[in-house]
Formats: C-alpha cells, structure tokens, sequence
C-alpha cells in the first residue's frame, strides 16, 4: 500500500520487516530519523531486536560486529563522520565475512563541515570489501534493504553491505512508498542462517592473525565473493521483481540510452534529475540517454561496457573526488570502455549539498560534446579568489 | 596457521604460528660460562627458554624472536647473539 513518509522513516519500516535482532547506534550528528524510529520501534515492542546505545559509532558498528559474529541479523545506520568512525570496523566486518547491513544516509565529509549530501562518505569506503548499493529515490532505497540483507547472507557470498541514498534529498523528503507487510518480507527474506558463529559450547574465534604466507588469499577471497555477487544481485532482484513488481535485476539501469549518443552515468537521487534534463534535450531533439549505477561494489565492468558501447561520448557525475585524481565513478568507467574509442569525461558536481538542475545536466552535456571534461563543475570563482 | 573462511579457527591453533621465523638475531648460550641463576628464563617475554635436567639453557628456536633481553640480562655473559642465517 502507498504512504507518504518521510525517506528515513519508510527505511526504518523496511529494515523493522527485515526482522533484525540487534541493532547498535549512536545519535553522533549528523544522524538520521532512521534510527531514532527503530528505537522507537524497539522500545514498543514492535520489533523484537535488542536495541544497543553506545557511546560512539565506533563502538555501534563494533557491538553489529559482535552480535553478527554470534549470529544474529544485525542492522545499524550512519552518515559522514560517523561513517569515517567506523573505518576500522568495515573491513573486519568483511574480513570476517560477517553479512552486515548499514544504511548510509550519503553526506560530505568535513572540513569544512557540511551536514548537506555528496557521497564522499560511502565512497571512501568502496575499498573495504562491503557491497555498496546507491537508490534514486525512497522507494528503491527502502527495497534495496531487503535485497542488501538476502544478498550479503547468502552463503556464495558473506559480506557486509551498504544500502547508500541521498542525505535530505530523500532522507528528508516525503514521498510515497510501498512498504512490503510483513508477510511479504518474510516470504522473500527468510530468517538468517549463519555459516559459522561464536559459540561456547563449540568455540571458534573470527579474525585472527594471518602471516605474509597467508593474507593475500584472504583478500582474494573477499574479491572472489564480491565477483559473485555480480550475479547473486540480478538473481536477488529478480526475485524481487517477480514477488512485488519492482525491478532490481540489473546492476546498471538503462534510461533512453538504446540510440543515445551521449550518455549519462550518475548515481543516487540525481538520477531522477537527469532523466527529466534527459526527456527536455530529447524534445529539443538531442539523443541522450543514462546508465544510472545502482550498484557501486562490486563494479560492474562488463554491464557498463554493454550498455555504453554504441555511444560516442560518455559525461560521468560524480559527487565524490578521490582527492589528486578525479571522481571514483569516473574512474571506473573510463577503466571499463578502456579501448573503446568512447569518449569519457568526468565531472565532480554537487559537493557539499550544492543543488543540481535540470539546466545543469544540460550543461555538462554540452561540455561532453565539446570535448571539456575531467572538471569541477560549477565553480565559483569569486569565492576561490 | 590456515585459517577457515571469516579468518577463523578452532582453539588451540596459535601454537602454529611459527613466530620465531621473524628472528633477525640468535641467541646462543655458552654453556661454559652458565652459573644456572635462571635469570634468561625469567626474562624471556615468550617464555620459550627451558632448563634441561642439568639446570642449563634451552631455547625452543620456533618461538624465540631474537628480542636479545637474554643476553643483555645475563650476568655471566653467557648468551652470544649471533646473525640468523637462513
């Protein structure tokens, strides 16, 4: 059934069907609605999950660590800074193989502090061996949680997942979204079953010590999980897509790309920006087209590839710069057409919450056609002085 | 030590690492001039010095890093820390 609801507040419904039994936050600022509707949740016995406050988000992704390891599904939430806390902890989650899920509400990173959106938080991450999935819009990041928790549980697979969406742009924005009722979120995600756990009466103990003899194949190991993953997540989807309507099989989305001769590749809320920028330049009679990324780790090469190869000119939206180089996504797409002969060019738009238009879209198109890329967009001169 | 996926073990596995292969320097122990005090045994941080029957020094080489406080300490100067070759 459609309800208006804040974008935190339909997530927070999502991960509550999701069943989990441990869920450990802390209200750092920036925080979101999210959790603060889970405790709530908790505290009424509306969802039967042990409800951990800590005192840091270090120690909240620690606590999900631990209780994962035992074998609970666990569940926390952050943003920006708190995300960076939890450094340290995201790769023992992957390293452990524990199936982890984490909604990152997408913010800048300071300084300056900033609480507005870019996706330099969870992009600073892709490194740690976590899937990271990014939503265009509230619904989709409110499915994307049950698709994260079946996909990172699933025993070809065991790691932990980022369900990635726009800071304020839809954490913050009310929209009506289909909740699955409980009923149905069961019948798609079954209880957890860990392939291993902490136990007493059968002890075994997570992350030890690995000599030079031994650690590089546990990092190939992660690399070959995330490598299946690029086919456990359309089957996920698809599953999805048959039980309730909503497509989620493609690690890539396609908008009016099939006779496209430029093409968009962004990620997250500004997807939805575009497709209109895109529907106003195809009246004006351009041929423009978008591969919206829904899934950033693991990084679909091949899909990307595909779907831009009867392109000329690709412009790649990035709201993150891997700082002395360009725009992760950029990276990877020009990595992916490498020898093509497409022509890719990189744009770092949108830091710091600064808005993007529809005339702004059109814009980085028409830069991309004449060949000007691997910029910042929008740069304020005055202020740079 | 092989681990299982997740970097996990039963317990009683960290006796498979071999951390005496981190050894730069070894020690040697002159039995000629050990008085048998006991002092290396005690200091040793990894505990991997034992007394044979005779009360004299010896090293278990799968654990001892070379850290070299056995020789330091020793007051007969009886410990001679030679260059590990491999």
């Amino acid at each position: 059934m459609l309800e208006i609801m804040e974008g935190s507040h339909a997530v927070a419904e999502a991960v509550g069907r999701c069943r989990p039994q441990v869920i450990a936050a802390y209200p750092i600022t920036p925080q979101t609605h999210i959790v603060e509707a889970l405790a709530d949740m908790a505290a009424n016995c509306e969802i039967d999950a042990d409800y951990i406050t800590v005192e840091s988000e270090f120690s909240a992704l620690s606590a999900c660590l631990g209780a994962s390891a035992a074998g609970s599904r666990v569940y926390s939430a952050t943003t920006s800074q708190g995300l960076a806390l939890m450094f340290e902890v995201c790769f023992n989650c992957a390293g452990m193989r524990l199936p982890v899920v984490m909604s990152i509400v997408n913010r800048a990173m300071g300084a300056p502090l900033s609480i507005w959106n870019d996706q330099q938080d969870s992009i600073s991450l892709r490194d740690s061996g976590w899937l990271q999935l990014y939503a265009e819009d509230n619904q989709e990041a409110t499915d994307l949680h049950y698709l994260a928790y079946k996909v990172a549980e699933d025993h070809r697979i065991l790691l932990p997942s980022f369900v990635c969406f726009d800071g304020f742009i839809l954490s913050h924005t009310y929209e009506p979204v289909d909740t699955l009722t409980q009923e149905q979120a069961d019948s798609y995600l079954p209880p957890f079953r860990p392939y291993q756990r902490l136990d007493a009466a059968d002890p075994v103990s997570f992350g030890l010590f690995a000599s030079p003899d031994y650690y590089m194949e546990f990092r190939y190991a992660i690399d070959q999980a995330l490598d299946k993953a690029r086919s456990v997540i359309p089957e996920a989807g698809k599953e999805f897509n048959e039980m309730f309507g909503r497509d989620y099989s493609g690690l890539v989305e396609e908008y009016r790309l099939d006779d496209a001769d430029v093409a968009i590749v962004a990620m997250g809320s500004i997807c939805g920006t575009v497709k209109d920028a895109i529907d106003e330049m195809r009246d004006a009679g351009k041929r423009v087209g978008l591969l919206k990324i829904r899934c950033f780790r693991p990084f679909p090469h091949k899909e990307v590839r595909k779907a831009l190869s009867g392109v000329t000119t690709v412009a790649v939206l990035d709201k993150n710069v891997s700082l002395g180089s360009r725009g992760a996504a950029a990276l990877e797409v020009r990595d992916a057409l490498y020898g093509s002969g497409v022509s890719v060019q990189g744009y770092i738009i949108g830091l710091g919450g600064r808005d993007v238009r529809k005339r702004d879209i059109a814009s980085v198109v028409a830069k991309a056609e004449a060949g000007e890329g691997d910029i910042y967009y929008g740069l304020r001169q005055e202020v740079l002085r | 030590m092989a681990m299982g996926l997740g970097c996990t073990a039963r317990p009683g596995r960290s006796r498979e690492n071999k951390t005496g292969s981190w050894r730069v320097f070894r020690p040697v122990f002159v039995h000629e001039k050990c008085t048998r005090c006991g002092m290396c045994t005690t200091v040793c941080p990894e505990g991997c010095i034992m007394e044979d029957e005779e009360g004299l020094p010896v090293t278990d080489y799968d654990y001892c890093k070379g850290c070299g406080l056995c020789a330091e300490e020793c007051p007969s100067e009886a410990v001679e820390m030679t260059k590990e070759e491999k």
